[in-house]
């Protein structure tokens, strides 16, 4: 298994190429190529948890020189997220893509997004991980942009160019980087960076990578794309970006960058928690006035994120005493994951609803759980996950990160993630009681449930959102806590490179 | 293709006869240049990515010169997107081709003597396989531009003469 690690990237992007050829042939092929290669790159995903930590030299390249891809705790768990909800994303596409045209190119995009989020999560250099963004990022404009409608088009575009401001600051940075120590492999430079002798070019670094990566994960000054760019795409697309793709971009670039890279830091701790605390509750309030389903979803994506940046934000400052720090990045781990799962069945939800319905408008929708009990029934508990009810999952992770700030001191913040906590609840019971509850209107009477193919990764995902919850230990032991001492240690992140 | 040519070259599509006859003489240098710099790419600068930049923009010329028929007979839209597959996958089988000497990307051929065009393992390959796709993917964007650029002037004609109405 260690030694085909680079098929993570490979086998996606050699997918995506070949079925380009293929579809000339015959359309219908293109189906199975995506749900055979998301599966064995799920199963490849899940194994991958289990093996210890090790470093891979493509081409036998000896370190410094050569590039390097690391295994770690954070990229087996990065990478069961992404692939796992890849494949269900594609089980869903089968059925819903049928409204529209091209279905094998939108695979191929589709793929290539994959091959770039592997890559990012996989790679341990710095311009590899650039590399690995742009294929990622250009693959979802174009995703958003799939439908080509007016809307579509015009949030494909805003997405674009702010999306290459934010590439171009992250390069930048990246050769700022490579100026200062010479190297561009991760654990070489994060040992070049130990006795640097510029510390004003490493804030401005940080600056930019805080801007760059800031704008991927979507906090909230530079969150201006997501609300328009996350609701035009179609709804699996939606669900890879907001579940997967802001997290893969953003959030795992500024862990893995931030903690291993560049070393903990009590400002720019500051800084982090400042971002978070601001997209909690500006997204969260933005959120209470959508009236379109997935407009509400995606200002709610923000807004959950700021949990995530809070929490890593706690863990990034030194200072901070290392149970505690501990206690938030797997807070923050868990709610990433957790989000990964609840917000991409409430994206599927709002496709399957949007396809048997024809709208997304909340006002239109109503008592769809009587006519799509398990479309309606598995909304809810993506609702009340997502809002913080328990047995969910969504329950632990936010108690974990309130819990963790309470404990470090930070009151204003404890408080400010309980009242944005109330507050997704509030318009979550505003989208159940629009959409799901109340009386049907008289244009939805002959509305049926979503096929087979549609309700089963809805099934899968509400299960998951219940088992994660009732069995969190589980999940802590395997998947968290190794990523949590990898982050938390960054002289073993520079070993591997010996050790490895 | 020839009879296509003279009949091209007498109609009055394109650009002047100047610029054909122009054309017509630079192209076959263009084109050797651009697969110069691909084959060389391991002893030289540049390499595949900037010979295919090269083979492909002297499609572009006959495009302009000639206008979109004659270019198209030389290379579809089907065979460019054909091709700009192929490409990539090759590249990519060559680096898959790796995993049977051990490592991906390894450069698992013999690396031959320093400095001769067959030399440097499977460098050239992958130049060559970047080559056709940075050709093939190129002309297909700027037919493709073209195309929908002549869509969208009709578009525009059809709204005008509407208003018009």
């Amino acid at each position: 298994m260690q030694g085909y690690y680079p098929l993570f990237t490979a086998i996606p992007l050699a997918a995506a190429f070949f079925n380009l050829l293929v579809c000339k042939l015959n359309q219908k092929i293109a189906d199975y190529i995506a749900f055979i290669v998301t599966a064995v790159l799920a199963v490849m995903a899940v194994k991958m948890v289990f093996l210890a930590p090790f470093v891979y030299k493509v081409g036998n390249w000896d370190p410094p020189f050569g590039i390097l891809l690391v295994s770690d705790g954070l990229s087996s768990l990065m990478l069961v997220v992404i692939n796992v909800i890849s494949f269900l994303a594609v089980i869903f596409s089968f059925k819903y893509m049928t409204t529209y045209t091209a279905k094998p190119k939108y695979y191929s995009l589709f793929m290539l997004m994959i091959a770039g989020m592997n890559g990012v999560v996989i790679t341990g250099d710095m311009f590899n991980l650039y590399v690995f963004l742009e294929i990622a990022s250009i693959a979802s404009y174009a995703l958003v942009g799939f439908g080509t409608g007016k809307r579509e088009l015009e949030a494909s575009f805003k997405y674009l160019i702010l999306g290459g401001v934010a590439s171009t600051a992250v390069l930048f940075g990246i050769a700022f980087l490579y100026s200062m120590s010479g190297t561009l492999n991760m654990p070489d430079l994060a040992a070049q960076l130990e006795v640097t002798t510029s510390p004003r070019a490493l804030a401005f670094v940080i600056a930019l990578f805080i801007m760059g990566f800031g704008l991927k994960a979507s906090a909230v000054p530079f969150h201006a794309w997501l609300p328009d760019a996350h609701p035009s795409a179609p709804a699996p697309i939606s669900a890879m970006l907001s579940g997967v793709l802001i997290k893969a971009l953003g959030m795992y670039t500024i862990m893995r960058i931030m903690f291993n890279v560049i070393g903990r830091n009590t400002l720019v701790s500051t800084l982090i928690m400042f971002l978070g605390a601001l997209s909690m509750v500006v997204a969260g309030l933005l959120a209470l006035g959508q009236t379109d389903f997935k407009r509400m979803l995606a200002y709610s994506s923000i807004s959950q994120m700021g949990y995530v940046l809070i929490g890593l934000g706690l863990a990034f400052n030194p200072e901070v005493d290392v149970l505690i720090a501990s206690l938030a990045l797997i807070g923050a781990l868990f709610h990433l994951v957790n989000h990964a799962v609840f917000k991409s069945l409430l994206f599927l939800c709002s496709g399957a609803i949007e396809y048997r319905t024809g709208t997304r408008q909340l006002d239109k929708l109503g008592g769809l759980i009587k006519k799509m009990p398990l479309t309606g029934l598995t909304c809810s508990i993506g609702s009340f996950s997502i809002a913080g009810v328990p047995p969910f999952n969504g329950f632990w992770s936010k108690l974990i990160i309130i819990l963790a700030l309470l404990r470090a001191g930070y009151w204003i913040y404890g408080s400010i993630a309980v009242v944005v906590g109330f507050i997704t609840l509030l318009y979550f019971i505003k989208l159940q009681r629009k959409a799901i509850f109340g009386a049907v209107p008289p244009a939805l009477a002959k509305v049926r449930e979503a096929p087979f193919a549609m309700v089963l990764p809805l099934v899968i995902l509400a299960a998951l959102c219940l088992v994660m919850g009732l069995a969190y230990q589980v999940v802590e032991d395997h998947l968290l806590v190794a990523a949590k001492d990898i982050l938390l240690d960054k002289t073993a992140f520079m070993n591997l490179l010996t050790g490895g | 293709m020839d009879n296509l040519e003279n009949e091209i070259r007498d109609t009055n599509k394109g650009m002047t006869s100047i610029v054909k006859t122009i054309v017509r003489y630079v192209m076959g240098i263009i084109v050797i240049f651009g697969a110069y710099i691909v084959l060389y790419g391991h002893l030289t600068p540049g390499g595949g990515f900037a010979g295919g930049v090269i083979l492909a923009s002297a499609y572009v010329i006959l495009t302009l010169a000639f206008g979109r028929e004659l270019a198209l007979g030389k290379m579809s839209n089907t065979a460019a997107s054909v091709l700009d597959n192929l490409g990539a996958l090759a590249f990519i089988v060559i680096g898959i081709l790796g995993f049977t000497a051990g490592a991906f990307f390894l450069n698992f051929l013999a690396k031959g003597e320093q400095f001769r065009l067959f030399s440097a393992g499977i460098i050239p390959l992958c130049n060559i396989a970047i080559g056709i796709k940075v050709t093939a993917s190129l002309f297909a964007i700027f037919i493709a531009l073209s195309i929908f650029g002549r869509f969208i002037y009709q578009m525009t004609d059809v709204e005008e003469s509407g208003g018009e109405e």
